[in-house]
């Protein structure tokens, strides 16, 4: 995890140091601004004009396109009043917390207990568990649907969050073994020797050493977990059967097929879903690269 | 458009470079710490991972109502699915059809995609001051749901030239207004258009730190020697990346074979069938229509397709973990 922050990176620059010089790397450049002009315009323009229609009033947004807002300027909030009450957005969201927050705490501390027990405990076929976990990495969920529903159906889990915790758990564990292993054992050994010798207890080693030393990759795995559950329909379609559970990815689904061009309404039900990843992306930016990055380069 | 998660899943799986952790084998097995510790995520993985997969590789060879084991029917469900369900596989048209066709458009030109443009972009961009600016606009959809991104996307392409931008741009020049996702000439195209937009920004943040592994006395050395910028991209730049290339085309390839949100929600695999793609009709089968024999069938399919790139990520970690 020593990876710079690509995001930061600073730019090769060689300066020319007299005014010609200058110019004459503007002129060369002027291409380069513009096609990367474009391409920030075409990556820019969707997103914004589902964010300026948001905040349109309805009858603005029917007679004409959100590129002409400047000449008309008239912005409301009624828009997210409408969805977050009468089309129960607001609930949507609480679910949203409700269901993210356990199925990102839970495999984040399960896994980092695995991760410990497969660099720093002896066990039999420890590494052939470990490669049967790096092969689970790529079984695909859909594997277990069938199955899962058969035991959660009857005990009546669906109806409630049991269920979506339980496969988001299992789900989320062998990306989450995998990536905290490979970061625990890049850990000093010394360290822990240390810690043994002087009679800490693998609890006191995992909860002292181990834990606090791997913060940024703990760091990016939770990020990744909780935006992925945060963001995920499929789960919660097959998972979440009752309405008054459903998150906002099923509420606005559910919105498009009753009112598929009240773009008033899916505007702002879009964005409520979209604030907090954009928040989480912002603020933790470094982290959520780090971990993408995570051994995929070197 | 994805999870970032899976996104790193495979190629970290890949790229990885293990250390082995020295004369662990000196040291006795310490049972009380390796059940304490290994010992809930092994019941989690066994209850619902290991089990219903091996529970779903039954199902496929059984008619499979209600989800239970009532009837086996050998590879009736495999043959229907290859032989028998244009939806499917439908090799009588030219080109041909159906979900695992449109795998295969997705897979050749949404990866080429993505991967073309963000070596461009990677490019581009490290030649400029706002780097920085350019590479977070690029790689902000991969932060949003594909959910959200749905709604983007089906705005952009409303067919009414005062609600949908491209339409909109289409009138300047007097085109359209066309029906982008209700025309079965447009649909894939369409999707696949939005799924690359969401997905640059990954191949960007990826192939930019690549480009910045590529040591720069190389570089001014090619340009001492009067190497043009043509030459150095050629010869240089794209063979110092090829290997982080090939990782991310693994990479965006499993996660075509997953593909859901964006054509449940943009679609809903129509017009008619026309969009579908495997991990749509996987749920098409299974919670639409019931034939969970069929459903499970699909799910194998799915499996098998992810089997080589499984075995690929065991390799490259062996082999890493023994150096």
């Amino acid at each position: 995890m020593t990876q710079h922050n690509a995001l930061a990176g600073p730019a090769i620059q060689d300066r020319p140091r007299t005014l010609s010089g200058r110019i004459l790397k503007v002129i060369n450049r002027t291409p380069i601004h513009v096609a990367l002009a474009l391409i920030g315009l075409i990556w820019l323009a969707p997103t914004i004009g589902l964010l300026v229609t948001s905040f349109r009033p309805r009858s603005d947004i029917q007679a004409t396109g959100w590129w002409e807002t400047l000449s008309t300027l008239r912005f409301t909030t009624e828009n997210y009043a409408a969805v977050l009450g009468a089309q129960g957005m607001l609930g949507a969201f609480v679910n949203n917390l409700i269901i993210s927050i356990p199925s990102t705490l839970i495999p984040l501390t399960i896994a980092s207990m695995a991760a410990y027990a497969f660099s720093w405990v002896k066990f039999p076929y420890r590494d052939s568990l470990f490669l049967i976990v790096v092969a689970l990495l790529m079984v695909p969920a859909q594997v277990a649907f069938i199955p899962l529903l058969n035991i959660f159906k009857p005990l009546g889990w669906t109806q409630g969050y049991i269920a979506i915790w339980l496969v988001h758990t299992a789900f989320a564990l062998p990306f989450g073994i995998f990536l905290l292993r490979n970061f625990f054992i890049t850990l000093p050994r010394d360290l822990i020797e240390a810690a043994r010798i002087d009679g800490s207890t693998d609890i006191g080693i995992f909860r002292t050493i181990v834990v606090p030393l791997s913060v940024p990759a703990i760091a990016a795995y939770g990020i990744f977990q909780f935006l992925w559950v945060w963001n995920d329909l499929l789960m919660a379609l097959v998972f979440v059967q009752k309405g008054e559970n459903f998150p906002m990815t099923r509420a606005i689904q559910n919105l498009l097929s009753q009112y598929g061009t009240e773009w008033n309404l899916l505007a702002a039900g879009a964005f409520l879903l979209m604030v907090v990843p954009l928040i989480v992306f912002f603020s933790l930016q470094r982290y959520f690269v780090q971990g993408l990055l995570a051994g995929s380069v070197k | 458009m994805l999870d970032p998660g899976d996104l790193v899943k495979d190629q970290a799986a890949i790229a990885h470079k293990a250390r082995k952790p020295s004369n662990v084998s000196a040291e006795r097995t310490n049972w009380p710490a390796a059940l304490l510790f290994f010992s809930p995520a092994a019941i989690l993985l066994i209850i619902f991972l290991v089990y219903p997969t091996l529970y779903t590789i039954g199902l496929a060879f059984n008619r499979g109502r209600q989800g239970a084991f009532t009837e086996w029917v050998g590879l009736q469900n495999f043959v229907t699915l290859f032989t028998n369900d244009p939806n499917f596989i439908n090799l009588k048209t030219f080109p041909p059809s159906g979900a695992i066709w449109n795998n295969i458009l997705w897979i050749i030109f949404y990866t080429g995609f993505v991967l073309g443009l963000g070596l461009l972009v990677a490019t581009l961009a490290s030649r400029v001051r706002y780097e920085a600016v350019i590479k977070a606009i690029v790689f902000l959809p991969m932060a949003i749901a594909a959910t959200a991104l749905a709604v983007i996307w089906k705005f952009v392409y409303s067919p009414d030239a005062n609600t949908g931008l491209l339409n909109a741009i289409l009138g300047v020049i007097h085109l359209g207004p066309v029906s982008w996702l209700g025309n079965t000439a447009f649909v894939n195209s369409a999707l696949i258009a939005a799924g690359v937009w969401a997905s640059v920004g990954f191949a960007t943040v990826i192939l930019s730190a690549a480009l910045k592994g590529i040591p720069t006395e190389i570089l001014e050395a090619a340009r001492t020697d009067g190497a043009t910028e043509r030459q150095i991209f050629f010869r240089i730049i794209l063979p110092m990346v090829s290997l982080p290339m090939s990782v991310l085309a693994v990479t965006l390839i499993v996660n075509v074979v997953k593909l859901f949100d964006l054509i449940y929600v943009l679609t809903n695999g129509g017009p008619g069938s026309t969009s579908r793609v495997i991990a749509f009709t996987f749920y098409q089968e299974g919670f639409a229509s019931g034939q969970f024999g069929k459903a499970a069938a699909v799910a194998i399919v799915m499996l098998i397709v992810l089997i080589p790139v499984m075995i690929f990520n065991i390799r490259r970690f062996r082999q890493a973990a023994v150096v």
